[in-house]
């Protein structure tokens, strides 16, 4: 040892924070793409157009936007919650993915982990198969609660299953819970094939028929759970020591893991309610960011929701404008789009962070 | 503070692991806890901490430590796991910070005062210089030290270790076990520590308590309980024990 060491380099400037660097980068990709959102799409509205537009609903602001009325409504009542909607899906993803890699101490937990997709499946295709004719709201209500049911279900099987042991056990619960609702949902589909179409549009996922209703729906819950969230961020930190360290450095482990589950499990529900089920997201997005910003959950969790919600912004885009004017569901794209985005961030980082 | 253990029974899945444990270590002692594989030494440790379950009274200077909660007990005792999980990509100074958590409200952050413990803590322990340096990044001697650095910034009055030298080699076992005891000295700690190579232990512990079988088979000064018969009869280990120059034991293996 030498004894020569500078006195107090470490005054605070190597805690792993959220910089103000990289937090601005991603706001203001999540911005970029959301104004992309806004300008483009099948009805060609001019783009000074609609930034005046936008611009007039801005307080205390009067622009005349020179857009029709027909226009006017093109922009607010499909564009704006289209992409607002789109935000909010992949930001719920991407930071319930993080919330669930921190409580399972796995980079490749992902929000579906625990049979919130499944459980949102046997919802959704529930409603679609009982209901004749458009069951409006009825859908994403089944699936919300479809999701919340399965993780609860994984959960409950979990904790009764396995004394000590508990997060090995609750992935196992989430397998076994996934494969049953999995299994039942087939099955509901079987009984009515002539809704195939439907369910698997539904299954594949989209934002397509996003409406300042739905956006209602979720945004309280979704803002519930992002506050809770972003709140954990230290706490997920001691976490990563494993139970037992962090309950010798003074945390409930268990009151964490349980807080944290239920924030992720209800932004997912969020997501899969309005979107389907978009893959991808929840995994990708939080590892890009861990490689390319850092590791601490200070800065996986809010850098996750705003990088989600650009990604799946950036998702949505391609998703409509690639096959005018057909669309193509979103999961596709998201894996599509991901897929190759995800090489170039392994390679672009040399960040030694193993998966 | 004085630790004292008193009748304590821990089951592992039903079987038996500890039976009837009690001791004693003063204020400002060294305990080692030695023992043959499988005595039941790391959980004894764990069960004084509250991670396992279990019947008997732990006390830290008279105050029950089952009663308290583990905010308050982390903030009387500290602790070194055998194989402390590193978290990929966390700085060594972030993973001193960690010992600050009880310090911390539940949602709230590090204070000033908790990152100036945490950077004086790094400094007395010369790990200043690798302060941002990733955990996965380190060399056993160095994680080591850096775990001691955590448990040292709870700063607490008890530092439990679980085995603190295992993979080490010699010069780094030193090391080790020669700062505990000039923290131990300077700071007033207790500690308990368990470990594996007896005159290591002998060379450094106030008193030896040796658990076979999940019992205290034996408890006292290091020449008492490091007896050529006591080792045969808990090893199964045939040594030769010499007095030291300063009187502590001195285990040499015999060919059979």
């Amino acid at each position: 040892m030498s004894a020569a060491s500078p006195p107090g380099p470490a005054k605070g400037n190597h805690a792993a924070r959220l910089r103000a660097v990289p937090l601005a980068v991603a706001v203001a990709l999540l911005a970029a793409t959301l104004l992309a959102g806004l300008l483009v799409g099948a009805a060609d509205l001019p783009a000074g157009g609609v930034l005046k537009a936008l611009a007039d609903r801005l307080p205390f602001v009067r622009v005349d936007s020179g857009l029709g009325v027909i226009e006017e409504n093109i922009l607010f009542q499909l564009r704006v919650p289209r992409a607002l909607m789109a935000a909010l899906v992949g930001g719920m993803l991407a930071l319930a993915g993080a919330g669930y890699q921190g409580v399972f101490r796995n980079p490749l937990a992902d929000p579906y982990l625990l049979g919130a997709a499944a459980g949102a499946g046997v919802g959704a295709t529930l409603v679609i198969v009982l209901v004749p004719g458009d069951p409006g709201y009825g859908v994403p209500l089944a699936a919300f609660v479809g999701a919340i049911f399965g993780v609860f279900l994984a959960y409950a099987l979990g904790s009764t299953a396995g004394q000590g042991n508990g997060v090995a056990t609750l992935v196992l619960a989430g397998v076994a819970v996934s494969s049953f609702l999995a299994a039942v949902q087939t099955f509901l589909q079987q009984m009515k094939a002539e809704e195939l179409q439907r369910i698997f549009s539904w299954i594949l996922g989209g934002v397509g028929s996003a409406d300042w209703h739905q956006l209602a729906l979720v945004a309280p819950y979704s803002l519930v759970s992002t506050v809770v969230l972003l709140a954990h961020g230290r706490l997920l930190d001691v976490l990563s020591v494993g139970d037992d360290e962090a309950t010798s450095l003074g945390l409930s482990a268990s009151r964490v893991r349980l807080t944290v589950l239920i924030a992720a499990s209800l932004a997912t529900a969020c997501a899969v309610a309005v979107s389907g089920l978009i893959g991808f997201v929840g995994i990708v997005v939080p590892h890009a960011v861990r490689r390319l910003a850092g590791g601490s959950y200070r800065i996986v969790l809010p850098l996750s929701l705003l990088g989600g919600a650009a990604f799946l912004e950036l998702a949505d885009l391609v998703a409509r404008t690639v096959i005018k004017p057909g669309e193509l569901p979103l999961g596709v794209v998201t894996a599509f789009v991901g897929g190759p985005f995800f090489v170039l961030v392994l390679r672009a980082s040399r960040r030694q962070v193993e998966t | 503070m004085t630790v004292a253990v008193r009748g304590l029974d821990v089951a592992l899945g039903g079987r038996p692991v500890l039976r009837k444990v009690s001791l004693d270590v003063p204020a400002g002692s060294w305990t080692a806890i030695i023992g043959p594989n499988g005595a039941g030494k790391s959980t004894l440790l764990r069960a004084v901490l509250g991670l396992l379950p279990s019947d008997g009274e732990i006390s830290v200077a008279g105050a029950d430590l089952g009663r308290l909660k583990p905010r308050q007990r982390a903030k009387v005792v500290a602790y070194a796991p055998q194989n402390p999980n590193l978290p990929v990509g966390m700085s060594v100074f972030d993973y001193t910070l960690l010992g600050r958590s009880p310090y911390i409200p539940h949602l709230g952050r590090e204070s000033a005062r908790d990152r100036a413990v945490a950077a004086e803590v790094l400094d007395r322990l010369d790990l200043a210089g690798l302060a941002g340096r990733p955990m996965n990044q380190l060399s056993g001697g160095e994680r080591q030290r850096v775990v001691l650095a955590r448990a040292l910034a709870q700063q607490t009055s008890v530092l439990l270790l679980d085995e603190p030298t295992t993979a080490l080699d010699i010069g780094h076992q030193q090391q080790v076990m020669e700062l505990v005891d000039q923290l131990r000295l300077s700071d007033e700690l207790t500690v308990v520590t368990t470990i594996h190579d007896l005159t290591l232990a002998g060379q450094y512990a106030d008193d030896l308590v040796l658990l076979s079988g999940g019992r205290v088979a034996a408890a006292g000064p290091p020449a008492e309980v490091l007896t050529r018969e006591a080792i045969e009869e808990h090893f199964d280990a045939r040594v030769r024990v010499l007095p030291g120059p300063d009187g502590r034991p001195l285990l040499s293996l015999e060919r059979p």
